[in-house]
């Protein structure tokens, strides 16, 4: 049977995560991708994390609340339909954690997990290097063996908010002999090892939310490696359908940008032009759109049927739609549009969407191939 | 919440594709398909399924509108025919011009909550030359019920959406096959990154509509804001078939602006139902559904 109602349970818990959040939402926060941002931005972690709602979906013994996939869908609408600010844990509760729960030994996620959900270790991801981007399998950063662990050499680089993290996540190759996807090891990294080097520097937008990470004769132990040596690869691609996939953009942060662009849009009355009321409705539709996709994604997933590389089909759609949310706001801000403004920023941002989780022309070069079946170059 | 086809629903759609492909209306009626909204006690979830085959068939024939539109308003009022698939029922669209027409045993006409019966009617010359369309005009009274109209004609716009993805579905399977084997520069051309690019993007498109259609009839099931998910759906679907018939016709080359490849088929009829669905009116309503100021 079809519905797309909650059940009671389902509506018993959005009523419990839109009151918290509205008594404990605070104000607009500076930039999580400024030094100072951020520090703010973990006070607002740890707040949530107290209250049981940083990593509503885990078991409770990490600090999650045992939450359905049902539920937590809904705690992310009800989280940024309450303008709640920004996750700057992102990248360890929603792409390291999934991988960790698939492959990590139980000691290493007795040991991490907690300190992540806590905001306590801040977790960045080190995949892109000056020579490898859409080419990942290119990545020449290397770990060799040695006694009691590992040795890391290389440089990663794009590295979102590296300069204020305390752990970096990341593939290097173990295996110069082996074919370019195989010999690659998955790592986590504390960025206060010896050897290490992390330097900031700004995005488009100017906030120092970049780094680039050195590696020089970095030792890890050996349980620093996730995943077995040599399979890195696989490791890494199960990072990736969570980043492409619903877990990194849920749809309740484009509905509530769409609600906001009909605020700014309704608020010019007569004098909105008809071209642009068409715009605004469209991209509304498709915030709908990507809502209705994701409900019945996360039906498949509950059901037992994995997306695969279906995933790539939300990455091209929620980026494409963020970009046309916000370049829709600056056709109705006019000149006011040249003005430093949440609207500004997000379209500034929205431009990440499209290259960064693997580029969109990456994107369709996966549906054509492995959904559609179209042969490879 | 649960958002995904029951086995049964996949049955069902299954069940009726070899028919359709056939074009084998009383394998339909055994099937009941034309049972389905009245009789069987299925809903307007089980059957859009359904109609998105009827759309990937290209039938000439109004399966659609005698299945889900005309059975159940014919049947509330007391008449069973179109329901057991014994009455061929054609809608009328805008200005009354109505697909499969010509050969429909009754015309129904939905405007302003009135119900009528068509009268006369004078062929229609159209895109899409097995579309049978004439230009009707409405007669008799059948029914001014607003309830009973209103969701007909809602039924009616849906119809054409889940037919509309079906349909880009069908023209894209369709391009995927072609690429596939047609080789230039020593190579598929479907190995080429200019034409996998287009075809995922049409891809997505119709991805992303089907859910919109489900999620409307859905709502007309339930009667909950079911004419703004109808004209979104309309509105999804219309650009998604569309956006297909240009990616298919522009990858298949010059073969795909002729008449003696199938392609062409396909490609008439999205472009004729997505004018009788009428999404541009209907993005319309939307905008002031969702609270935008209009122009005087």
């Amino acid at each position: 049977m079809i519905s797309l109602l909650d059940t009671a349970e389902e509506a018993e818990f959005r009523a419990e995560a839109r009151d918290w959040l509205r008594a404990n939402v605070p104000g607009p926060l500076p930039s999580g991708d400024t030094r100072d941002g951020f520090a703010e931005h973990l006070h607002w972690e740890r707040a949530l994390f107290d209250a049981g709602w940083a990593v509503v979906s885990w078991p409770r013994r990490y600090g999650g609340r045992d939450a359905s996939l049902w539920q937590w869908l809904i705690f992310e609408e009800e989280y940024y339909a309450a303008g709640a600010p920004q996750r700057v844990t992102q990248n360890g509760i929603f792409l390291l954690a999934p991988t960790l729960f698939e492959f990590g030994t139980p000691d290493q996620q007795d040991r991490l997990l907690p300190r992540m959900a806590a905001a306590q270790d801040l977790w960045c991801q080190g995949w892109s290097e000056p020579g490898a981007g859409s080419d990942l399998a290119a990545i020449t950063s290397r770990a060799s063996a040695v006694e009691g662990g590992w040795r890391l050499n290389g440089q990663k680089t794009w590295t979102t908010r590296g300069a204020f993290s305390t752990h970096l996540f990341g593939l290097f190759r173990t295996d110069p002999a082996a074919a370019r996807h195989r010999g690659l090891t998955y790592f986590l990294v504390p960025l206060d090892a010896d050897g290490v080097t992390v330097r900031g520097f700004g995005r488009l937008d100017g906030d120092e939310g970049f780094a680039e990470v050195f590696f020089d004769n970095v030792h890890v132990p050996a349980d620093a490696v996730l995943g077995e040596p040599g399979s890195g690869w696989q490791v890494a691609m199960s990072t990736t359908g969570s980043e492409r996939g619903l877990t990194l953009r849920s749809p309740g942060r484009f509905l509530h940008t769409a609600q906001r662009l009909i605020a700014l849009a309704a608020a010019q009355g007569d004098r909105l032009r008809p071209a642009v009321r068409e715009r605004v409705t469209r991209a509304w539709l498709n915030a709908r759109a990507y809502q209705l996709f994701t409900l019945n994604q996360v039906t498949d997933l509950v059901e037992g049927r994995a997306p695969g590389a279906r995933s790539s089909l939300n990455k091209l759609f929620w980026s494409r739609l963020d970009i046309e949310l916000h370049e829709i706001a600056l056709e109705l801000l006019g000149g006011e549009a040249v003005l430093d403004s949440p609207w500004t920023r997000g379209f500034q941002f929205s431009l990440a969407g499209p290259i960064y989780a693997g580029t969109n022309e990456i994107q369709r070069n996966i549906v054509a191939e492995r959904v559609l079946g179209l042969p490879r170059a | 919440m649960r958002f995904a086809l029951t086995e049964d629903q996949v049955a069902l759609r299954d069940a009726v594709t070899a028919p359709l492909a056939a074009g084998d209306w009383d394998a339909l009626a055994g099937i009941g398909v034309f049972a389905a909204m009245t009789d069987l006690g299925l809903d307007e979830t089980d059957l859009v399924p359904v109609l998105e085959e009827v759309g990937h068939a290209a039938v000439a024939a109004p399966v659609t509108a005698t299945a889900f539109v005309a059975a159940p308003l014919l049947l509330a009022l007391g008449d069973d025919r179109a329901a057991a698939g014994t009455l061929r029922v054609a809608v009328a669209g805008p200005g009354g011009l109505t697909p499969f027409g010509g050969h429909a045993d009754l015309v129904l006409h939905l405007d302003g909550g009135t119900a009528r019966a068509g009268g006369a009617r004078v062929k229609a010359s159209t895109v899409d030359i097995s579309l049978d369309a004439v230009a009707s005009t409405a007669g008799e009274v059948l029914t001014d019920d607003p309830a009973l109209v209103g969701a007909a004609a809602a039924r009616a716009a849906l119809g054409h959406a889940a037919e509309l993805v079906g349909l880009g579905r069908r023209m894209l399977e369709l391009t995927v096959g072609y690429v596939k084997q047609r080789h230039q520069f020593g190579a598929p051309v479907g190995s080429f990154q200019a034409v996998k690019h287009q075809l995922a993007d049409a891809y997505l498109g119709l991805e992303f509509a089907r859910p919109a259609v489900l999620a409307a009839a859905w709502a007309l099931r339930e009667g909950a804001g079911a004419r703004e998910a109808v004209d979104g759906a309309v509105v999804l679907a219309a650009d998604a078939a569309h956006a297909a018939s240009r990616a298919a016709i522009q990858c298949h080359g010059a073969i795909g602006y002729t008449v003696e490849y199938e392609l062409h088929r396909y490609a008439k009829r999205a472009w004729a139902l997505a004018a009788l669905a009428t999404p541009g009116d209907r993005l319309d309503a939307l905008a002031t559904t969702i609270g935008l100021p209009k122009e005087l």
